[in-house]
């Protein structure tokens, strides 16, 4: 045997790779099969972290679908409602660079909320079918209005809105809600300053 | 003496709390107005239970608390409601927020209320009740309430009892004085407070070493009972309650737990008076000891203050002087807060009004750059890591914020105080543990939108397809109700023929070997036309069906049936090979259908020859005379008529005998000759220029036609 291998070095390393691969890739292969993946575990995590507003301002129909965006390389940077924290943790989901946010997309805003002035809707109930989240309520030819809990800002009862009845405002802080606000850095203090540190920092 | 422990960090900063510790206590009296904020506490605000107008007496309630973590809010003097509106107040945020307003009327008078005499034969539960309804909330600054405080479970043990009279905060002197003065009632309340939650080891008082005067009236007063006095070198956070209750008992509360996790309650000295006055008096919590001091206030002393009290009318009676003051402050100047205004009104949790001058404390010089020196993790009281922290804040890099344990962070203010930057480090440390607060709740809600996007989706999917499925319905049954009407005239063989027709409207090309007429052509014409006359073919389809079985189906093949057939089928063969022409010349995908349309057309048009030949062979009888062209007639395509007219004539040919072909050829050349001739006079008549053309066919055919009699003859002569 020994002989046999000395005679034939290189035909017994081949043929010892090749005994050494026939198990190791019936392992893979099982393990491939036993332990596969169900669905896309990167964009159901990308999804976790999306405002989940649902409002489509990143061009796709929902944030699920972005999230499968993102997941198959679309920028990170199309998410006005979560703005800059969002893009900050997809980039570290990612590994990728955070950029700033596409304006092409809008821009980041304070949150609001939709408030519909029941005394001029008609009930068409056309904001009903637009809300994402179910948020409001009404029937046709009833006043409709809006469950503030439940509206996430996203905008698009405003457009169906034959009337104009529809105002998204700004959510006012209460003293339950109300913080501090991050300090002015020491060297943005002064305007010429503060360029010179975002320069050195970009 | 007692071996306490030592907590890391802390600061000295100078006391100032001689200045107002000279006077003892005073009552404020009855301002004009008295403004009752409807959170004064932390949790759920309370709900306003009186009206505008209505006259309510010293010590009645207000508003009543609203949930398990809210207390309710009494009057603190008779008088008359007059407003419950947006006010001022205490609040770092300066915003306005619903208060109860009342003017005094100056008589003081008490609603009915009747103390406990012997609260140790009381339930637990009836005595906590009572705490609540009293609206006692912690009186050391945070507002908790207290009855939820002491809502110790029943499987946790309690070992220790925790009174707090440290305060640590400079200027601020109002538990001193209330310990130097009311000892006896913080050691009647603690007595209450032992009998509610029955720490099992030890109670202990714990008072910081400047304050020798309020240790010595403690110990004065708790002489005979179980109560220990402990007092331990003055050092600033020492009276946060995980410090204090590190310092007395060597315990650190875990990160994120609560002092009862580690069998410890912790209670503040003007709280446990509380208590006392709630219990054995009867007293809802409607005055407070608050401190006023500050270089601006002439005289610096201590209030015992009715609650709603606003700020400006405390300040009057110390000759305050609003020039010198560089600016107004509720509570300490470690954590207390700036006052917009002196219309804000005390409360439970305002334990001190500071008035300085600019001299005293400065505005915040501007903050310079971290030079990394170390000293704020050197004060920290809780061992973090406030520079790392810093810079996590500024990076808003919350999880790494978290990590360091951000949310263990008491703001005492430590840190900014020995920052020799003058970074506001505590308000970095404010401002991110509110934002990361602010992401979970955002992540919650997250969380729940999308359940509900998700459960909308779903909705309208199951919409769609119940909606999908009534249609179908819908449409089966009116396909249903039209083959009933139908089934009166009409056999299996049509419906079976509509759905034929209705499979090659598919788009099916392959012909199938059906004995429908048309079947060829339906297959065909879709492939031309498209799809857009499937109705017509189908229509067709069954009219052909129906001609078929009016025409004979059953009854035996006549000669004349199967003539027709013979025709039908050359007619389609013709057609089929038209569109396979047509196909290779366009590179049709479909060619490969087309040439199978044309072999079997090809196979069935033999199938009908031959048939018609043993039917003319099997009844000899039956020959007519008449060309079998003349039968056909079924077209109106002449020249395809000519051709099966050609074929049924050499058919015809075939089987007659060489006299009667002889016969026939010049009968046929006398009539063409004939016909020639009637339009060779039209032409002429009408003076057209085939008529040359005509003029020699008609010679021609007078030449074929001696040929034929002269061929005759010469037959006749054989025979």
């Amino acid at each position: 045997m020994i002989e046999l291998i000395s005679n034939h070095p290189f035909a017994a390393a081949i043929s010892a790779l090749l005994l050494l691969g026939l198990p190791f890739g019936a392992l893979l292969g099982f393990a491939a099969v036993k332990f596969k993946t169900q669905g896309d575990p990167i964009a159901d995590q990308i999804e976790e972290l999306l405002p989940q507003t649902q409002c489509g301002q990143c061009s796709y129909p929902g944030c699920r679908p972005y999230a499968e965006a993102i997941a198959n390389g679309e920028a990170i940077n199309k998410c006005p409602p979560g703005g800059e924290s969002t893009i900050n943790a997809l980039a570290d989901l990612l590994g990728v660079e955070a950029t700033p946010l596409d304006a092409e997309h809008g821009e980041e805003n304070i949150k609001k909320v939709a408030f519909i002035r029941e005394a001029e809707c008609i009930g068409c109930t056309k904001c009903i079918q637009a809300c994402p989240v179910d948020a409001i309520l009404g029937a046709a030819k009833q006043m409709h209005t809006v469950i503030v809990s439940e509206c996430t800002g996203c905008d698009l009862c405003v457009e169906p809105c034959p009337v104009d009845c529809i105002d998204m405002l700004p959510i006012q802080p209460t003293l339950q809600t109300w913080s501090w606000d991050l300090p002015v850095p020491a060297e943005q203090l002064i305007a010429s300053d503060s360029r010179d540190v975002m320069g050195a920092e970009a | 003496m007692r071996k306490t422990w030592n907590i890391h960090g802390g600061i000295h900063p100078a006391e100032n709390k001689q200045q107002s510790t000279q006077q003892p206590i005073t009552s404020a009296g009855i301002p004009e107005l008295l403004v009752f904020p409807l959170s004064q506490h932390i949790g759920t605000p309370a709900t306003p239970v009186v009206t505008v107008g209505q006259r309510v007496l010293k010590g009645e309630t207000i508003a009543s608390g609203k949930g398990f973590v809210s207390v309710p809010v009494h009057a603190s003097t008779s008088g008359e409601v007059i407003a419950i509106e947006s006010r001022p107040v205490p609040h770092p945020s300066g915003m306005s927020a619903r208060c109860i307003v009342i003017r005094p009327d100056g008589r003081d008078e008490w609603i009915k209320h009747r103390g406990i005499a012997d609260f140790r034969s009381s339930d637990k539960a009836e005595l906590l009740s009572l705490i609540r309804e009293s609206g006692i909330a912690g009186m050391g600054g945070a507002g908790f309430p207290t009855a939820v405080k002491l809502s110790v479970r029943d499987d946790q043990n309690i070992e220790t009892l925790i009174i707090n009279g440290t305060e640590c905060e400079p200027y601020i002197t109002a538990d001193d004085m209330l310990m130097r003065e009311r000892a006896d009632e913080i050691i009647a309340g603690t007595a209450i407070l032992q009998h509610l939650i029955n720490p099992s080891v030890q109670t202990l008082i714990g008072v910081e070493d400047n304050k020798p005067e309020a240790i010595a009236a403690l110990q004065r007063a708790a002489q005979g009972s179980n109560i220990e006095i402990v007092s331990f070198p003055t050092k600033y956070p020492s009276g946060g309650e995980k410090q204090l209750i590190q310092i007395l008992t060597g315990k650190e509360v875990p990160s994120g737990g609560l002092p009862a996790s580690i069998g410890i309650v912790c209670q503040n000295v003007g709280t446990t008076v509380a208590v006392y006055r709630a219990v054995t008096l009867g007293e809802p919590l409607i005055t407070r000891i608050t401190t006023i001091t500050g270089s601006a206030c002439q005289q610096q002393r201590n209030f015992e203050v009715l609650l709603g009290t606003p700020v400006k009318y405390l300040l009057d009676q110390c000759g305050y002087n609003a020039q010198q003051c560089s600016r107004l402050i509720m509570g300490g100047p470690m954590m207390g807060f700036t006052l917009g205004c002196e219309d804000i009104p005390v409360v439970k949790t305002t334990n001190c009004i500071l008035a300085p001058t600019a001299t005293e404390i400065s505005p915040p010089s501007p903050a310079q750059a971290c030079i990394r020196c170390g000293l704020c993790a050197e004060a920290c009281p809780v061992s973090l890591l406030p520079q790392q922290m810093y810079w996590f804040a500024r990076a808003k890099e919350y999880d790494q914020l978290e990590e360091h344990k951000l949310m263990d962070c008491i703001e005492c203010g430590a840190c900014s105080y020995v920052c020799p930057s003058n970074i506001p480090l505590v308000q970095y440390y404010r401002a991110s543990k509110a934002e990361i607060r602010e992401l979970k709740q955002d992540a919650i809600k997250a969380e729940h939108s999308k359940a509900r996007f998700e459960a909308r989706q779903e909705r309208i999917e199951r919409q769609e397809a119940e909606k999908e499925a009534k249609r179908i319905a819908r449409k089966a049954a009116a396909e249903a109700r039209a083959a009933g009407g139908a089934s009166g005239d009409k056999t299996d063989a049509i419906q079976a023929a509509i759905e034929r027709a209705k499979a090659k409207k598919a788009g099916n090309a392959v012909a199938s070997t059906s004995t429908n007429n048309m079947a060829t052509k339906t297959s065909v014409e879709p492939l031309n036309s498209g799809s857009d006359k499937p109705l017509d073919a189908a229509q067709a389809a069954i009219e052909k069906a129906k001609n078929k079985r009016a025409g004979g189906g059953a009854e035996a093949p006549t000669r004349e049936s199967l003539e027709q057939a013979l025709a039908s089928i050359e007619k389609r063969l013709n057609g089929a090979k038209e569109k396979l022409q047509q196909a290779e010349q366009q590179g049709s995908d479909k060619l490969d259908a087309f040439r199978i349309g044309v072999e079997k057309t090809e196979a069935k048009y033999q199938q009908a020859k031959t048939a018609l030949d043993e039917f003319i062979q099997a009844n000899p009888a039956q020959q007519s005379a008449a060309p079998a062209a003349e039968k056909v007639k079924l077209t109106g395509d002449a020249a395809q008529d000519a051709i099966a007219r050609a074929l049924a004539k050499r058919e015809a040919a075939s089987t007659m005998t060489d006299e009667e072909r002889l016969k026939n050829a010049i009968s046929s050349i006398g009539k063409r000759l004939d016909k020639a001739r009637e339009k060779l006079a039209l032409a002429e008549n009408e003076g057209s220029d085939t008529a040359t053309i005509l003029a020699e066919s008609i010679s021609k055919l007078e030449g074929k036609l001696i040929d034929a009699q002269q061929a005759f003859d010469e037959y006749q002569q054989q025979n």
